[in-house]
């Protein structure tokens, strides 16, 4: 049985009527709601985190990942923690709202019961609402804002432009942005931005001489207290989205100058220096205790939604680092005290989005609803239902994923398939019918193209091991903060714990091994190689034509690798 | 960003920059063929370098860092800097363990000048990065491991 969601709801309303109480758990949410987001004024300095929202200007669906493996110094730390491990760690109890709002765990259920998370509208009234008693407070945006919807990529990012300056960003930092290319960038700064946003990096350089492409930070007076605001966008651009849609910009992690960076503002006068970071979270950890003067880390990248502060000892005191998750599903609220220019004391809280407990915003619904309109036919095309959960977060495989690997072999007739190991996009309930906007919410980069390869089985083992590299390698500044590349059609063994060149084991295909020397035909998208632009048709295009094929997709099997080292692991469940 | 000098350099004629840089007394004419010791830039591993070097077994330093990315942007042009607090320096030189040719740059500093050196070097693969420097007729070393990648599957 295939059911969309308005049938499902019909069904459930005429259970309702019956005498079944539908709404029971919701209605305790609701009276719940105003202590969930009172949270009383706290000290003189506050800062707003939101990051990673990926274009959604909607409320969505999301589920937590049920694989966030951590080895080595991470082996269960934060953020290296999943389901029942995350709970108990942050003292949340099983099945309560906050149960939903940060881990998978009874996911479909608690979905139904809370309704979607996010959406600018919700998010702008629960801003508004923390202004109100917090005078001053400054709003960051983390980066990966401009990219993640149909939308966003046909406005070339004026949507998400234009939702932020209406939200009351203040400061912001880079990632996906750049993949809109250098000039769209600076174009968006200096005309779009100019006077209300500034964007924060002090790791991009021009390849040349190396002078700064932006701001390193920006100096804000908050009730009387210099605050520094430092940018740090994500280190590996050039080397995880294409180089040549930024040939003239140079990244990397930049610790010296960082320290540099602070001392300067520190000397500047600012007596608290919060880094906005695009890192990722091991990354922060890592920088946090090796350079002094940091008060905060306001952390994204990793998508990782973390209730609590990680509070790192250093040679010059200690460094909180926080993590704000994806997809516009929270906002981090940090409030400091600080008295005769040094900070006493601090709060912070990682506020979840519930769209039913947050009015939405009247203004930016209208903005919002205008900016869709031109496009609702494309993006309300419906191509399939589904009858399991469609979602991507984890750190081998996602149903989602999965689709997109069966769409790749099946349309390009391909034994083997690869697919990013993104962490945005959006999730589906069973039932749920599968619109354009929401594969889209899982393909819409400025570089779609799919590739179809002939690859060496040793090719195939390079491309994975150097993946899995970027993923557990143990030091954390060798991490570029995706997940692992998703493969279709292929058998394999990962270990996680192995050395570069030894993780990956063995590799078959139909129950046959594969032959380092043998030539197989392997389908993929997302190429970062300039040579391959226009390799072939944007992988939307691919799913969407699978999907009009088979109309119901049915529970979705995952190829997920064979673990080894990972029992036990309090980061997979 | 300097536009200003970004404008001068890519208006101005290399070769008139040049010179005025040679005028100045900057480079002189023969100054970098001055030391090439062609045995050891064609030397294939680290051990045969560093013995065409006439290095020995250099002493591990902290005086010595070598700074360059964690992981390469373009292996083709891969930024590497070698600076080092060590009295009366007189060679610089960077070595590409998993390079064909393990010597990538070697810099003879005239007396007086500041041990710090800026150079773009290649690299076909992830490899442990050494600065060479020799202080005082002796030689020490620090390492570095570059992370060469693939690329892609990010974020």
């Amino acid at each position: 049985m295939s059911m969309n969601r308005r049938e499902f709801l019909q069904v459930m309303a005429v259970a309702a009527a019956g005498g079944m109480s539908l709404h029971s758990e919701f209605a305790l949410a609701e009276k719940g709601a105003a202590k969930l987001y009172d949270l009383p004024k706290f000290g003189n300095v506050s800062l707003l985190h939101i990051t990673d929202c990926h274009a959604q200007l909607l409320p969505i669906y999301f589920r937590e990942p049920n694989v966030n493996l951590g080895f080595g110094d991470q082996f269960g730390k934060v953020p290296h923690l999943v389901g029942a491990n995350l709970l108990k760690h942050f003292g949340f109890k099983p099945n309560s709202i906050e149960a939903h709002a940060y881990t998978y765990l009874n996911f479909e259920k608690a979905a139904e019961t809370y309704g979607k998370v996010g959406g600018f509208a919700h998010l702008a009234t629960l801003v508004k609402r923390m202004k109100a008693n917090r005078p001053g407070a400054l709003l960051l945006d983390g980066g990966d804002t401009w990219q993640g919807s149909g939308t966003a990529l046909w406005s070339n990012a004026q949507d998400m432009v234009d939702a932020c300056k209406a939200l009351g960003v203040n400061v912001m930092t880079l990632h996906w942005e750049s993949t809109y290319g250098e000039a769209r960038v600076k174009e968006i700064e200096e005309k779009d931005f100019a006077g209300q946003i500034d964007i924060v990096a002090q790791n991009v350089k021009t390849a040349d001489f190396g002078d700064a492409v932006f701001k390193p930070f920006v100096m804000k007076k908050m009730n009387g207290v210099p605050v520094a605001i430092i940018g740090q966008a994500f280190p590996y651009t050039p080397i995880a989205n294409p180089r040549w849609q930024t040939p003239n910009w140079s990244f990397g992690i930049q610790e010296e100058n960082m320290q540099k960076t602070v001392d300067e503002a520190r000397a500047a006068g600012a007596q608290v220096v919060v880094v906005l970071s695009h890192n990722g979270m091991d990354v922060d950890l890592k920088m946090a205790s090796r350079v002094k003067g940091i008060d905060a880390i306001l952390g994204g990248h990793t998508h990782d939604g973390m209730p609590a502060p990680v509070a790192v000892k250093n040679a010059g005191g200690q460094t909180l680092v926080t993590n704000a998750g994806s997809n516009g599903k929270y906002l981090g609220v940090l409030d400091f005290d600080v008295r005769n220019g040094k900070i006493a004391d601090f709060r912070y809280k990682l506020l979840p989005v519930f769209a039913n407990l947050l009015p939405a915003d009247k203004d930016m619904q209208t903005l919002i609803d205008k900016a869709r309109a031109p496009y609702l036919s494309k993006l309300n095309e419906k191509l399939a239902v589904t009858e399991g959960t469609l979602y991507r977060r984890g750190n081998f495989n996602g149903t989602f994923d999965q689709l997109i690997l069966d769409s790749l072999m099946k349309v390009k007739d391909a034994e083997i398939a690869f697919s990013p190991g993104f962490r945005w996009g959006t999730s589906l309930l069973p039932g749920q019918p599968i619109l354009m906007e929401h594969v889209l919410d899982q393909t819409a980069i400025t570089y779609p193209w799919t590739t179809v390869t002939n690859m060496s089985g040793e090719m195939i083992k390079t491309v994975l091991e150097d993946v899995c590299d970027n993923l557990f390698n143990p030091d954390p500044y060798y991490q570029q903060g995706g997940d692992m590349v998703r493969v279709g059609g292929l058998q394999w063994t990962c270990d996680p714990t192995g050395k570069m060149g030894g993780r990956i084991q063995n590799m078959m295909l139909k129950g046959k091994p594969i032959d380092p020397a043998k030539t197989y035909k392997v389908a993929g998208w997302a190429p970062v190689s300039e040579e391959a632009k226009n390799s072939g048709a944007p992988i939307w295009d691919v799913v969407a034509e699978y999907l009009r094929d088979i109309k119901t997709v049915k529970p979705i099997n995952l190829n997920l690798p064979t673990l080894k080292g990972a029992a036990n692991n309090p980061g997979m469940a | 960003m300097n536009n200003q000098r970004r404008n001068v350099l890519k208006t101005g004629s290399g070769a008139a920059l040049l010179s005025v840089l040679a005028a100045a007394g900057i480079i002189t004419p023969g100054m970098a063929l001055a030391d090439w010791n062609k045995a050891a830039f064609d030397a294939k591993s680290m051990a045969d370098t560093l013995k065409a070097i006439g290095a020995g077994t250099p002493v591990d330093s902290k005086d010595v860092q070598v700074t360059g990315p964690d992981i390469a942007e373009n292996g083709a042009v891969v930024p590497v800097g070698v600076s080092s607090t060590l009295p009366n320096v007189t060679m610089v030189a960077i070595l590409i363990e998993k390079n064909p040719n393990a010597l990538a740059a070697s810099f003879t500093l005239p007396e007086g000048t500041e041990a710090s050196v800026q150079t773009r070097v290649k690299m076909g693969q992830t490899s442990n990065v050494y600065a060479l420097v020799k202080s005082d007729g002796k030689f020490f070393m620090a390492t570095k491991e570059i992370k060469v990648t693939l690329g892609g599957c990010g974020g």
